[in-house]
């Protein structure tokens, strides 16, 4: 009987003074823990504040956006990004706070005998604020024409990152990708989260045959290079689709493949909480199976599927680049980073056009924020793991 | 270990009889039969086609039999090494692989010993020295590893060596040596042009291989067994390398399974966008013209080589580790 | 500091080890001083955390991340009389590997991790008698095979090639023992090796150490928690406090003339139990509340724990007859997987056993028998038998309040609700020793003491007949276990209850059980009444499992060689 004497002294102190420390009175719950454990997470916080960002400009990307991302104007192909300009001086040397960007003039190069464009600090191009543009829906509700800044004429040239082939405004466009790209992520891992949960679930709960079908249809589509397989549903798609249908079944195919990770991690922690000493409790105290699950299980791994789920979106975003990249994904006019990035695929219109690469610095920047959320949400997943 | 070789074996057929449906699927999948669009598509462009020609096709694929009876018949094919006739280059399947199947392995084989090589140092170094700069350092690019699609590290690799050093860093030979026959001097050229392929393609794995080795190390070098190695009188260093790193070391090993399917994706887009003489371009190409027969044959052929590299890394692991090998616990 | 004439093999300077955290360092262990005498054994006892593990480290100048900060660790030869200071060594350099395993070596509490799963048993002894001795490989082969045949391993020229994880948790620590002499060394520290043994196991490794002691004259620091171990093996006893000694003497002299406070309540926290003086029976009504009839249960597929893959059944019961009568508080002790467990789930249905019944008598007189999927049905059992668990922390759903723990077996069969629930709920949790005012708590604000009554509110919030009680007071430490003991038994008089205690602890269930009992590989082997059975038991096995039993009393020892 003495296996644990030692510790007994220790009685009289307040007993497991750890789990005491750091939860006032106790009286936090599941999701108050993880969110003040998300808060300690610095890069990970600091992500969430650039995926806000992100989505924001995906949200508003129309009235954002400058210029019509479609418009083609053949007069600017190629065109450089303008700097930004805040403070001007005019002719008298005065200086005021007002944002503008120059000109272009266009040179012959004498070798090549191509046209470039060359910033002519000559040509004044003042900004405004919510000037009227092209006209869109906000929200795809509302029309209007009102866009956050502009240049001041109309028809004056603002190519912030530069434009592309056909003179198209790389911000404008790379804003309407932010949309459809993170779309594309999120509705993935919708889509995925239900074959995921019910496949997951169910093997974890039934086990069994279906558990081991499961199991090996997992292992199996997990040994598969996803990328070939991917492009090959795709391009099986005829080409005469409508854009929107493109999308749908592209990212159906995405979350065809992608729903394993998250049906493991499922029936993972389905198994994992069946052995809990306290599901068993509440089967004891005569809960209905569906009452068990539903009330102590599902809280119990919602923070972990919620987790796995965030660390699926970058994946699903780096595929769809991919596939669009390839050209077997979505389509233009259908506008995705994929497909900004398809035109930088020449090595001699990169050399030309880097600024081409920007939308490639757009997916770095996502799916580093996003991995760092995911990290952050899986260290604060589980306050109770001891 | 017979047991369990015999076990692994049949679990590896019926993976690749089911990896087959899947692929089977796939060439079935595009509206009509391909002869059909095929004709229809050449006819188009004014060029014609002999009816025995296609009468030959049809027959070899069953086209007018159910549908069991032309997966039986196409499977039947593949098994004897006849994997087709590609109608959009007008090769046979078979020619097309043995052209340019070596190239792809090399490329994909050197990626997974970079892979290694690289992985195996940092990841112990980032363990032992955790929270040095030099860990920072590996964990920062670690994650860039990540972020990055090959394509797009491509893609600036390409731009960065075009514009600052003025060299172009597509394909594998230089012209003179495209179609030459293999020569030291071809080899050398070979090696001159195929770093920036391995260094894309295997970045991402590498930044997963050095995280999976070092959050294993870190767990490793923590049990009680290091302590009791060194409390044996053995060298720190010793210890390290005998023990924690020969445990971590074997879900490293397990790590094949996903490695592989990652390379070849991940060099897929890669030979794209460097242009090499793979066999991603050809499929790339069979995919956008709907030349399913050859897609599925490159498809299937894939798949064939990534269940080969997992059956070697579950045998390896298995002789690496005494728990599997005596039947203890699974191979995962 | 005990005073013999003969000389010390190691002496212990004011020996300090800190751990540099951010904001200043933590005092591991402050200024020790101490020796150990060759062929003598020294206890150090002390709480988790009170710097016994890092003493002996720090012996070893093994101590990384943290740093010995001040004193000395002089060795020193027993036949040239030369001595060696270590901590100012370099802690990797040759001379302290010189003396690391050679002459000082270690053994540890947990012998699956501290041996490497990927290495033969042979190999890692040969590695040290390589690193040590100047000898060819074939030669270190058979040394390492004499260390194994002198800690008793069968068969050790097959068993040398074996890999840890095919032996069996007793034949580790000896693997692990047989290592750490094979270099012969002077000083051998022993840090907990037998805390996660069973009790039986724990008696052969004691008596193995003592053996290996006696023939070799070696110096042995045993670290330890267990009073009983202590009294058992000690001949000099170092008390521990938060890094410190606070008493160092013979062992007799800490047992019956203990000086520091602390160390009197250790002595007394141990006897405790052991003390209980035998209840009254209760009187036997004409039928049994249980009665289990011949029960066999077997789980299938399972694989062995030896090297080859075995897919044949594994029994876990088998033909277990037993009765609980009403009112009466029945133990059923043994060791790890001798089916104890087993049984309590088969009488909450949670596994079906091949054979036999478990008829239960309910309130309402009817019988149902519990081997029957049928019998839990209408969820009447369940109100009527309820269960405690072992682990308190994983037996409470760390997502729901107190209030809400204690409320769902209520508010399930629908027994009360609203107001009336939340009253319910508070007089239960005053019932076991809380206040009213914890209600809206989690239960992470709660010790594992508190968590324990909270599981047992759970438990008689149904106004129970039968309690199952599954290792519930194992995790506790020794005076949490004896309140939570005495509310079980406060619980038992005021509500009738008959209670099933599953436990290893043969202490406990003396205190507590009027029957116990023995469950031995699945079958029982002796039932009786409780202090009969443990004060002068029949059968050999239950005579085994009590006499290896350490007594915390030195002048009492009971173990022998065998």
């Amino acid at each position: 009987m003495n296996s644990t004497i030692m510790t007994e002294a220790a009685a009289d102190l307040p007993e497991d003074s750890s789990t005491v420390r750091g939860t006032l009175a106790g009286t936090e719950s599941q999701w108050q823990l993880i969110r003040r454990r998300f808060r300690q997470h610095r890069m990970a916080r600091v992500s969430l504040y650039i995926l806000i960002l992100f989505a924001f400009c995906a949200v508003f990307a129309n009235f954002l956006a400058p210029k019509d991302p479609l418009k083609v104007q053949a007069r600017y192909t190629y065109a450089p990004p303008q700097g930004l300009h805040f403070i001007d001086r005019d002719e008298n040397g005065d200086w005021s706070f007002r944002p503008h960007v120059y000109g272009y003039k266009v040179e012959v190069e004498p070798e090549a005998l191509r046209r470039v464009f060359v910033i002519d600090p000559s040509k004044k191009i003042y900004l405004n604020w919510f000037v009227e543009g092209h006209e869109y829906k906000l929200l795809g509700l509302f029309p209007s024409n009102i866009h956050l800044f502009g240049p001041e004429r109309k028809r004056d040239p603002l190519y912030l990152l530069g434009s592309d082939r056909l003179g198209r405004d790389m911000l404008s466009r790379l804003l309407l990708g932010t949309r459809i790209s993170l779309s594309v992520g999120i509705v993935g891992v919708v889509l995925s989260l239900f074959f995921g949960v019910l496949i997951g679930g169910l093997a974890g709960f039934y086990g069994g045959w279906f558990d081991a079908v499961t199991q090996r249809t997992i292992e199996f589509l997990r040994s598969l290079p996803t990328i070939p397989l991917w492009m090959a549903l795709a391009s099986a798609m005829p080409s005469d689709w409508s854009p929107l249908r493109v999308y749908f079944v592209i990212t159906l195919i995405l979350s065809l493949l992608g729903w394993t990770e998250l049906a493991r991690v499922v029936r993972g922690r389905f198994l994992a909480l069946k052995d809990e000493d306290y599901v068993a409790a509440a089967l004891y105290d005569g809960a209905s199976h569906i009452r068990v699950v539903m009330r102590h299980m599902v809280p119990a791994f919602t923070s972990h599927i919620i987790t796995a789920a965030s660390l699926a979106i970058p994946g699903m975003i780096l595929a769809e680049t991919a596939l669009s990249f390839l050209g077997l994904g979505l389509q233009s006019p259908v506008v995705s980073w994929g497909v900004l990035l398809q035109e930088a695929q020449n090595i001699r219109v990169l050399a030309t056009a880097p600024w081409l690469l920007a939308p490639g610095l757009a997916i770095v920047i996502a799916v580093l924020a996003m991995n760092f959320v995911g990290d952050g949400l899986r260290d604060a997943a589980d306050p109770y793991a001891r | 270990m017979t047991l369990y070789l015999v076990r692994r074996l049949v679990t590896m057929l019926l993976t690749l009889l089911a990896l087959s449906v899947v692929v089977f699927v796939v060439i079935q999948l595009p509206p009509g039969d391909f002869i059909t669009s095929y004709i229809a598509r050449l006819s188009g462009s004014g060029e014609t086609i002999d009816q025995a020609v296609i009468d030959t096709l049809r027959e070899r694929y069953q086209m007018d039999a159910p549908i069991l009876a032309q997966y039986w018949a196409w499977l039947k094919g593949m098994l004897h090494g006849e994997f087709g006739y590609s109608f959009e280059m007008k090769l046979p399947v078979a020619q097309i692989f043995s052209e340019r199947i070596g190239i792809s392995l090399a490329v994909e084989l050197l990626a997974v010993v970079v892979m290694w090589a690289v992985a195996i140092p940092i990841g112990i170094y980032s363990a032992v020295r955790q929270y040095s700069i030099g860990d920072y350092f590996a964990t920062v690019i670690g994650f860039f590893g990540l972020a990055v699609p090959n394509f797009l590290f491509a893609l600036v690799l390409m731009y960065i060596c075009y514009v600052w050093f003025g060299v172009t860093i597509t394909g594998l030979f230089s012209p003179e040596y495209m179609n030459a026959k293999w020569s030291l001097d071809r080899f050398l050229d070979f090696v001159q042009h195929v770093w920036a392929p391995v260094l894309v393609i295997a970045t991402a794995g590498t930044a997963q291989l050095v995280r999976v080795l070092r959050a294993n190390l870190l767990d490793e070098l923590n049990k009680p067994y290091v302590l009791t190695a060194r409390a044996k009188g053995l060298e720190k260093r010793k210890v390290i390398m005998r023990y924690p790193v020969r445990v971590a070391m074997n879900p490293l090993v397990s790590t094949i399974g996903w490695v592989l399917p990652t390379v070849i994706s991940s060099s897929f887009v890669t030979a794209i966008v460097l242009n090499l003489p793979t066999l991603s371009p050809i499929l790339l190409r069979a995919l956008l013209s709907q030349d399913m027969y050859l897609a599925g044959a490159l498809i299937l052929f894939m798949g064939v080589l990534t269940m080969i590299g997992t059956l070697i890394s579950d045998l390896l692991l298995a002789w690496i580790d005494p728990r599997i090998r005596l039947g203890m616990v699974g191979a995962n | 500091m005990s005073t013999s004439p003969e000389q010390p093999v190691l002496q212990v300077r004011k020996l300090s080890v800190d751990f540099p955290h951010k904001d200043g360092a933590f005092h591991a262990i402050e200024s020790l001083n101490f020796d150990l005498l060759p062929g003598k054994t020294t206890c150090f006892v002390g709480e988790s955390g009170s710097g016994k593990s890092v003493t002996a480290r720090a012996i070893m100048n093994i101590v990384d991340p943290a740093i010995i900060t001040q004193g000395s660790v002089t060795i020193i030869d027993r036949e040239s009389q030369n001595s060696l200071e270590l901590t100012s060594l370099d802690t990797d350099s040759e001379e302290i590997r010189a003396v690391r395993g050679a002459r000082i070596a270690m053994i540890f509490q947990e012998p699956m991790s501290s041996l490497s799963p990927v290495h033969t048993i042979g190999q890692q002894i040969v590695e040290a008698i390589l690193l040590h001795q100047d000898v060819n490989e074939t030669e270190a082969r058979k040394r390492a095979i004499e260390a194994l045949k002198a800690v008793h391993i069968h068969s050790p020229e097959r068993a040398v090639d074996r890999y840890p994880f095919e032996y069996s948790g007793g034949m580790r620590q000896r693997a692990m023992i047989a290592m750490a002499i094979a270099c012969e060394p002077d000083i051998l520290i022993a840090d907990e090796p037998t805390t996660a043994l069973d009790v039986t196991t724990q008696a052969e490794i004691l008596l193995l150490i003592r053996e290996l002691q006696r023939k070799r004259g070696m110096s042995v620091m045993f670290i330890t928690h267990d009073m009983g171990v202590v009294a058992e093996i000690a001949d000099d006893v170092a008390v521990m406090l938060n890094g410190r000694i606070v008493e160092h003497g013979p062992v007799d002299q800490i047992f019956h003339a203990p000086k520091h406070p602390y160390t009197r309540k250790l002595i007394d926290a141990s006897l405790g139990l052991e003390q209980a003086a035998a209840r009254p029976v209760p009187p036997r009504p004409d039928k049994p509340l249980i009665q289990i009839d011949d029960i066999r249960l077997q789980f299938g597929g399972h694989k062995s724990w030896f090297s080859k893959t075995v897919y044949g059944a594994v029994v876990a019961l088998e033909s277990v007859s037993l009765s609980l009568w009403p009112g009466e508080i029945l133990g059923i002790v043994g060791e790890s997987g001798s089916g104890k467990t087993s049984l309590g789930r088969v009488l909450m249905g949670r596994y079906k056993p091949v054979s036999g019944s478990a008829i239960y008598t309910d309130r309402q007189g009817r019988e149902r028998d519990l081997t029957q999927a049928a019998s839990f049905r209408d969820k009447q059992v369940y109100r009527e038998i309820r269960m405690i668990f072992q682990d308190p922390y994983s037996s409470l759903n760390p997502r729901m309040t107190v209030e809400q723990i204690i409320a769902e077996p209520l508010r399930i069969n629908g027994l009360a609700s609203g107001n009336e629930l939340r009253e319910r709920v508070a007089n239960l949790l005053e019932r076991v020793g809380l206040s009213a005012s914890m209600m809206e708590r989690y239960p992470h604000a709660f010790s594992g003491g508190q968590r324990q009554r909270i599981g047992i509110a759970r438990a008689i919030a149904l106004e129970p007949r039968v309690i199952i009680a599954d290792e519930s007071t194992s995790a506790l430490d020794g005076s949490v276990r004896a309140q939570i003991l005495d509310l079980l038994l406060d619980l038992r008089d005021e509500l009738g209850l008959s209670i099933i205690f599953i436990a290893h602890d043969i202490g406990v269930v003396r205190y507590l059980c009027d029957r116990v009992a023995v469950m031995h590989r699945g079958r029982v082997v002796e039932t009786g009444l409780a202090h009969q059975v443990c004060d002068a038991p029949v059968d050999s096995y239950t005579q085994r499992l009590i006499s290896a039993v350490p007594r915390p009393d030195p002048r009492q020892r009971g173990l022998r060689s065998a």
